[in-house]
């Protein structure tokens, strides 16, 4: 690939880095991934703002970083479009001056023009002469934007652009991106610990964890079907347990596991032989409550029944933990909105039914280690995600 | 009134500031973008002269611009006359007892500068030059001032280290704080009142509008 940027980076400390990424003119690369999993300093890396020990970065077809040949091209001559977590504007120079600095190359009346042609853009018109402390954070944040943009950059960098406003501002300026983003033709990284958001403004997602890229994919593939635990862990998945392959039905498209005395039908998944055992994980969409009072046809599919140990309500709905099989074992976690749950009188210590859809199972190898292991406390997590059990 | 020694007093001042304000940034700017071994040690010896005793300091100055040491002789061999007791000596040793007070301002006008501004000035393209002038210098002005008026003030005021060096020759090393030494110790009060009102007014309206200007600059943020 020559269009794009193509960035491989590894270094064993101060930040220990084996990351690999690709962007192509046009995609949005989301980087997820905990705090401290490195996702600024791989930006850092590509701006050209931190030099990396080992690895290459090539922006259309451009060397701009190639530890073996002593290559390093410096920030300023990169073309980078950089939107940083605070914005950092110049905070002595107006909305249009801060626009203007980054595009020193033209003559000024030239420069005057295309930042109002900027800042319209993003809808700041009106506001070109107010410094940044006499903007709010969502306009602030445009401004950034606009700056980043007005350099004809080569490559977009975003990192976390929404963290530092308030909610219904994040939800406008989802929209704006999207809306902005069609008209954008340069790879654009953005880097976010929220899931949702990847979710929403990405084409291809990349999970990072300690300085090392994980899966990349299309957002929901990433999220529904990860290749390892230690990716179903990190993308919030909590339902993660063990079992054993049964045998494939190829006809059918539908591979059996057996699940503590349970035979589920999953998505046929050939690679993992008959009889070996797997690490198997069901998004909380793919499971299906039963109603109480009249059973329903899509019931026959993975039926298990089990009770209700917790009800943990979280505004509109209700999260809800499942004893399969005896309340030894870990429990199902699943989310139902908070009336069905009122409606089918469900509560704790009610028995109920679900039915795990079978395009929903998902298999990955054994992973004993992870499996084991309790999640990081505080910073081992994404946004959006729920802790895993087993 | 004595004029010369107070002429003398605000050109030594102005020169001294005019000597320290583009070392100052220099090195301010250098201490607060940089990390390296050894950084306390610089800063420590920088700041030496805030506690030395004047003596102590004026007493190695001398030794060090003296006819017998290398820096008087290869002066007196260049223009003919000895570095001490002159304007020139006096002004080598200004510049040196007021390192701190014009550095230590400035390197925390620069470090308050939050390090992302400096790479977003980097990502847009724009040289070092250019960030200093058009970013860094105007944030970091209100130390830039401080600075300024600090050692202003400070040269006017200096007496321990100007008598070792300079000793009191008058219009070339006697300052007015030499020279209201002087008044008082020829009984003339009088003279000396209206020399240490002098200082005392000029010295209040430099820190004064140092205070005034700072207390109005635009709030900023820096997060």
């Amino acid at each position: 690939m020559t269009e794009g940027i193509r960035i491989r980076l590894q270094q064993s400390g101060p930040i220990p880095l084996d990351a690999s990424l690709e962007c192509a003119p046009g995609e949005v690369l989301a980087l997820v991934g905990p705090s401290g999993s490195g996702k600024t300093t791989i930006l850092r890396a590509i701006a050209g703002l931190l030099r990396v020990a080992n690895g290459a970065i090539h922006c259309n077809g451009d060397a701009w970083f190639d530890a073996e040949r002593s290559l390093f091209v410096a920030a300023r001559r990169r073309r980078v479009g950089y939107v940083f977590q605070n914005y950092a504007l110049f905070p002595h120079l107006s909305a249009m001056h801060n626009v203007m600095e980054a595009m020193l190359e033209l003559p000024a009346a030239e420069r005057e023009r295309r930042a109002r042609d900027v800042l319209a853009r993003v809808r700041l018109a009106g506001l070109e002469h107010r410094v940044p402390a006499m903007l709010s954070g969502g306009q602030q944040q445009r401004v950034a934007v606009a700056r980043a943009l007005a350099r004809e950059p080569q490559v977009l960098l975003l990192d976390e652009p929404f963290s530092a406003v308030d909610r219904a501002t994040r939800q406008r300026l989802y929209r704006e991106l999207a809306e902005l983003r069609r008209e954008l033709a340069m790879p654009v990284i953005l880097v976010t610990h929220d899931l949702d958001e990847a979710l929403m403004l990405s084409d291809r997602m990349c999970v990072l964890h300690q300085g090392r890229t994980l899966q990349s994919g299309e957002p929901l593939q990433v999220m529904t079907r990860p290749e390892t635990v230690e990716v179903a862990q990190l993308v919030g998945l909590r339902n993660v347990f063990r079992a054993g392959v049964v045998a494939h039905d190829a006809e059918r498209g539908v591979t059996l596991i057996e699940w503590r005395r349970h035979r589920l039908e999953a998505r046929l998944q050939p690679e993992f032989a008959v009889g070996a055992q797997v690490t198997w994980v069901i998004p909380q969409g793919h499971i299906v409550l039963h109603r109480r009072d009249r059973p329903s046809r899509g019931e026959h599919e993975n039926p298990v029944f089990g009770k209700v140990v917790e009800c943990l309500s979280l505004g509109e709905n209700i999260v809800l933990s499942v004893t399969i099989n005896g309340p030894d074992r870990p429990p199902l976690f699943l989310t139902v909105p908070a009336h069905t749950a009122r409606r089918n009188g469900i509560a704790q210590d009610v028995d109920i039914g679900v039915s795990l859809l079978s395009e929903g199972i998902h298999l990955m190898p054994v992973d004993d280690a992870r499996i084991r292991s309790k999640p990081e406390q505080g910073g081992g997590q994404l946004q959006g995600a729920g802790k895993m059990e087993h | 009134m004595d004029w010369s020694a107070l002429s003398l007093s605000l050109k030594l001042a102005t020169w001294t500031v005019l000597i320290l304000l583009p070392l100052g940034i220099w090195v301010g700017h250098a201490l607060a973008a940089n990390r390296f071994r050894g950084k306390a040690w610089v800063e420590a010896l920088l700041a030496l002269p805030l506690v030395l005793p004047p003596t102590v300091l004026g007493y190695y100055l001398l030794m060090a611009m003296g006819g017998a040491s290398p820096l008087g002789q290869l002066y007196e061999a260049a223009f003919g006359r000895p570095l001490v007791f002159s304007f020139e000596g006096l002004l080598l040793a200004s510049v040196i007892f007021n390192i701190p007070f014009a550095i230590q301002p400035m390197q925390r006008g620069f470090e308050a500068i939050a390090p992302e501004v400096r790479d977003a000035a980097a990502c847009c393209g724009l040289t070092r030059w250019r960030t200093l002038w058009r970013i860094e210098l105007p944030l970091a002005w209100p130390g830039i001032l401080s600075a300024v008026v600090l050692t202003f003030a400070h040269t006017l005021g200096e007496f321990g280290v100007v008598l070792m060096v300079g000793g009191n020759i008058p219009g070339e090393t006697k300052t007015v704080a030499i020279a209201i030494y002087d008044r008082v110790q020829a009984f003339d009060t009088a003279g000396a009142g209206i020399m240490s009102a002098a200082l005392l007014l000029i010295s209040l309206i430099a820190i004064g509008a140092a205070y005034f200007t700072a207390s109005r600059a635009p709030a900023r943020r820096h997060d």
